[in-house]
């Protein structure tokens, strides 16, 4: 059955870089994609989704993303997804989601201070959600990450309310499974969502996972997720 | 009137680069050192002469902007 095509919104803020990946990513799937300028008020009217892209936003002056969080697309989005609409913060994105403070926790300083770039395997922790429903709990999947700021924080409280409320998307793992400190994050976590399940952050890049030829497919999976 | 605000990760919440530093120092023979701490430094000059004013302005700055008090404390000095 044919699927309906999405509009698929991706910002830009000054040193974005994953937007034309992220657009290709989409575009290959059959949906309209259109890239927002950050000085936007406002989104398109018909908007399903919303692309919080990678890249150095600001030159990660500051803090990564603090300063993007400010951008006036940025009350567009928030008011968005205080409404339901569906977002998906990608590396800088995911840092940018949580400054602003659409989801919680923080992203520090990879613990061995690298930037670490890199095939990662992951663990699918929670599937019951718009984004990794077309996957299972516990499957193992294959995704790049690049990043120097992906050290996921957040206090013993709000830990608890992730596992509670089925929050936490994925996992750094091994490729059979078994949890593997990355970059020091809280229990390993690589993605999170809000706990309404509409918001969505994560530091691998599966818009860079869609082409067998340059090493993974997984990402095709995830991001077909939002299709209706 | 100047404001130095000094931005630092709370404590309880793991600093890599201190660590890094920490561990640095001690190859070089440093003895005694307990914990090292690295933080940001942001010097705001003001157009005002009104500390308190100053005082709750930067604050806010803070708040919003300079710290994300999810990980990180600040002080702020008004001179």
């Amino acid at each position: 059955m044919q699927k309906t095509p999405m509009n698929v919104v991706i910002l830009r803020f000054p040193g974005t870089n994953c937007e034309f990946d992220t657009q290709y990513a989409f575009d290959k799937l059959g949906h309209k994609t259109e890239l927002i300028w950050h000085k936007e008020e406002s989104l398109p009217k018909k908007t399903d989704l919303v692309i919080v892209p990678g890249g150095f936003s600001y030159g990660d002056y500051l803090r990564s993303g603090s300063i993007a969080r400010f951008s006036p697309v940025m009350k567009a989005v928030v008011a968005y997804a205080n409404q339901g609409g569906k977002v998906l913060g990608i590396c800088n994105g995911f840092q940018i989601l949580t400054e602003v403070g659409l989801l919680p926790g923080a992203l520090k300083r990879n613990n061995n201070l690298h930037f670490i770039s890199k095939y990662q395997h992951l663990k699918v922790v929670n599937s019951d959600n718009a984004f990794l429903n077309q996957y299972s709990d516990s499957d193992i999947l294959n995704i790049p990450i690049a990043h120097a700021d992906g050290n996921y924080y957040i206090d013993d409280n709000g830990l608890a309310n992730l596992e509670e409320n089925g929050q936490i998307l994925l996992r750094y793992c091994d490729a059979l499974g078994d949890r593997e400190v990355v970059n020091g994050s809280v229990t390993s976590i690589a993605g999170i969502c809000n706990k309404e399940k509409n918001i969505f952050g994560l530091m691998p890049h599966p818009e860079r996972a869609m082409e067998e030829i340059l090493g993974s497919i997984d990402g095709i999976k995830m991001l077909q997720g939002f299709e209706q | 009137m100047k404001a130095i605000v000094n931005v630092y990760l709370k404590e309880g919440v793991l600093d890599p680069q201190g660590k890094a530093t920490r561990h640095a120092l001690e190859s070089m023979n440093f003895k005694g050192i307990m914990d090292v701490r690295i933080g940001k430094q942001i010097i705001i000059k003001l157009d005002t002469e009104n500390r308190e004013e100053a005082q709750k302005e930067v604050e806010e700055m803070c708040e919003t902007l300079l710290a994300n008090t999810v990980i990180e404390d600040y002080t702020i000095e008004i001179v």
